[in-house]
């Protein structure tokens, strides 16, 4: 009998002892779309923060790919239960904008809480995306990347052409992929993310509007408008490769990437956050190039990014605010910056970070790395390459989608699929305006 | 005669059918009434504001050319769904009704697929046509034809379609073996015995006493083919190349979850609603009268 009351007793005192440490302890919920190699880094970076201090717990959870998590937390938040952080892309940005209420903007989140930033440290190619027009920054950058040509060399050499050959123009590139289906190279060019990489970032690499109002900066009234004779161009010329045969479309997401890790595809337009899988998987000598462009227009201007923010929602205490502006504070320390640009290839998006990257020396025994933050940085931003800021977004470049795969399978020309993809982009840019003025 | 049961008093009765109402209302009125609701407003993603419209919702979709296509590919897909299923399903078990050793077996190697989500089914037939690493493309190229259903819109049509109406022969097959011993041997060995060979047998005897089987199968299936297919359209195709193989109810999900338009959602399920209402009735208004019991 007596043993079993020191039992109870004991388990008595350690339950209290175990309360009165989980109470003192802030815990703080972040909701992400990071799975495989970055799901890894990402635990990291967590784990480090939950050991650097005893004040505050974060507890990450992956929600599905970017789409499903915005549409997780949308969903919890109409019922009352979201998280504190969220992790939204780019192109629901214009949506999390407008929802006013939803979030705690960053500027006030860190002053709210006591926390020093400094949000001039980022760069401004990336941070401008998350910023009001009057400089009020939004939300915290966190991962961002660029559009860059993938080479596999070893192709190369088996198309009979020269590795290192000159392939910043796509009527260079047009050459290359010649060369290669005449000695029988399969899939001599392959891309991932079409509109992101062949309308989105092709319109701000020549200059040109993706849309009225400087791509939709300057307002909800904004229109889209890449069907201009140098995009069609541009997508006549990819569906007259997929009828070659000389490009081979592999899905509307990062499916092609498989196809290049493999070995298979010769060129790829994909992500600079490609790296980490192709420097796992590849077993080839690989090259990174900077997007091509044509020759006779305002290219190359500076492309634009891809990626994700963390948003901190509302309707937390002032606690867990607190715990939320001290994660976000830390996520931009320099260490963890230059860490996570250096493993994953993701731009470094304070200017701290990629100097730091640069004086380790990681760039020069890494070649090509450092190549997405001088396409995204090598010019004076211009109204056209700030980047894209449209309601619905997501949905729009679902039909964007669409309408490109008539053109790949031949039935569409690039005239008619872009303009009823402005069409039809315009109808949801209208409804969104009626839903958030 | 109609046997009848009166009851005195009202009380028992309506205790008898109040779990049956509670579950209607909970289930279907409730959720219909704010459907319909629902289809009036525009709301923002986040339930922060909203907006009366009246009947915009319908207008936007009813312009919509890719809504109105949509109409189209349900009718096709759940055409062949249903009939390639109880086709099969009833070939199937004509055979298998015929076994004299073994038919356990076979009888439940052939409803196994039914046991398998539709989610995993979608899955399963993606890895075979996947154009990476799946064995049927492969073949299917060694044979000079170019698998690609993310691109071509009537193979990823044939993929979908495939793929839900697999699970679904299984279930088709167990109710056409079920129907078919249910009919009287003797009848058949009569009509055999006068000389009826095996299809004017099957033709004038099984498929007339097959048929409140075949009405409910048909129902059914359709009724799969209209709601319960979203778990491999999702995973195989999510609706695309170009829509060719979004149907009405793969729209609802994609226009209200996937893309936060939740007053146009609203309104598909609405017009959906109203769709399947006339379905049924015409159902058991005029196809029921052919059906002998």
């Amino acid at each position: 009998m007596k043993t079993i009351k020191a039992i109870i007793a004991s388990l008595a005192l350690f339950a209290m002892f175990a309360g009165t440490t989980a109470q003192a302890k802030v815990e703080i919920q972040w909701w992400h779309a990071f799975g495989g190699r970055l799901g890894e880094l990402l635990d990291e970076q967590v784990n480090k923060f939950n050991a650097s201090q005893d004040k505050y717990t974060v507890v990450h959870t992956r929600k599905g790919n970017y789409s499903e998590t915005l549409n997780a937390g949308i969903a919890a938040f109409r019922a009352g239960q979201h998280p504190n952080i969220l992790m939204v892309f780019e192109v629901g940005t214009a949506s999390l904008m407008a929802a006013k209420g939803a979030y705690v903007p960053m500027y006030q989140l860190m002053k709210d809480a006591g926390q020093r930033f400094n949000p001039k440290g980022f760069v401004s190619a990336v941070s401008g995306y998350y910023t009001t027009t009057d400089g009020k920054m939004l939300s915290m950058p966190y991962n961002s990347s660029t559009p860059v040509l993938w080479v596999n060399k070893d192709l190369m050499k088996k198309a009979g052409l020269d590795p290192e050959m000159d392939l910043s123009t796509w009527k260079r590139v047009g050459n290359a992929l010649d060369a290669a289906k005449a000695k029988g190279i399969d899939m001599p060019f392959c891309t991932c993310w079409h509109s992101w990489v062949h309308l989105e970032n092709f319109s701000a690499y020549h200059n040109i509007p993706f849309a009225t109002k400087s791509n939709g900066f300057a307002g909800l009234d904004t229109e889209l408008s890449f069907n201009s004779p140098v995009h069609i161009k541009h997508i006549q010329t990819l569906g007259k490769w997929a009828q070659e045969g000389k490009f081979k479309y592999m899905g509307r997401r990062n499916e092609a990437g498989k196809n290049f890790r493999a070995g298979e595809c010769m060129l790829m337009t994909e992500s600079s956050a490609g790296y980490a899988g192709i420097k796992k998987e590849a077993k080839f000598e690989f090259g990174i190039r900077h997007l091509p462009y044509y020759g006779a227009t305002e290219a190359p201007q500076n492309t634009i990014i891809g990626g994700s923010s963390l948003w901190a929602l509302s309707g937390k205490s002032k606690e867990e605010n607190k715990a939320t502006a001290a994660f976000l504070a830390f996520l931009s320390r320099t260490d963890i910056q230059a860490k996570w640009h250096q493993d994953t290839g993701y731009l470094g998006v304070t200017t701290a970070a990629a100097s730091a990257t640069k004086k380790s020396g990681f760039y020069k025994s890494n070649p090509g790395t450092d190549l997405a933050g001088i396409q995204m940085m090598r010019n004076k931003v211009t109204q056209n390459s700030k980047g894209l800021r449209l309601g619905s977004f997501d949905q729009i470049r679902g039909i964007i989608d669409e309408e490109m795969e008539g053109v790949y399978n031949g039935t569409k020309t690039a005239q008619v699929a872009l303009d009823s993809a402005v069409k039809r982009g315009n109808v949801l840019l209208r409804r969104f305006e009626r839903a958030n003025k | 005669m109609e046997k009848r049961v009166f009851f005195k008093g009202w009380w028992l009765p309506a205790l008898l059918v109040a779990p049956q109402l509670l579950i209607s209302f909970v289930f279907f009125f409730y959720p219909s009434g704010q459907a319909i609701w629902n289809s009036l407003f525009l709301p923002d993603p986040f339930g922060l504001k909203t907006e009366f419209v009246g009947l915009d919702n319908f207008r936007f979709l009813l312009s919509d050319p890719y809504y109105l296509a949509s109409f189209k590919t349900t009718v096709i897909f759940s055409t062949a769904v249903s009939v390639s299923s109880m086709a099969l399903g009833l070939y199937l078990a004509a055979l298998a009704d015929r076994l004299i050793k073994g038919a356990g077996v076979y009888q439940t190697l052939l409803i196994w697929p039914y046991a398998i989500a539709p989610a995993i089914a979608g899955v399963l037939w993606l890895f075979m046509f996947n154009g990476n690493i799946g064995l049927a493309s492969y073949y299917l190229k060694a044979l000079g034809y170019e698998w690609n259903h993310t691109l071509k819109g009537d193979q990823a049509m044939f993929l979908v379609i495939l793929a839900s109406s697999w699970g679904r022969i299984s279930y088709n097959f167990l109710f056409f073996l079920a129907g078919l011993q249910a009919i009287p041997k003797s009848i058949i060995e009569a009509a055999a015995i006068d000389g009826a060979s095996f299809w004017k047998r099957f033709g004038t005897i099984v498929i007339p006493l097959l048929s409140p089987i075949t009405f409910f199968l048909l129902v059914v299936n359709i009724v799969y083919a209209f709601f319960d297919t979203f778990g491999v359209i999702h995973t195989i195709t999510s609706g695309g190349p170009e829509q060719s193989t979004t149907i009405l109810v793969y729209k609802v999900f994609s226009d209200g979850f996937v893309s936060q338009d939740l007053g146009s959602s609203a309104a598909q399920s609405v017009i959906l609603l109203v769709l399947v209402g006339i379905l049924t009735v015409i159902q058991f208004k005029y196809i029921e009268r052919k059906v002998h019991y």
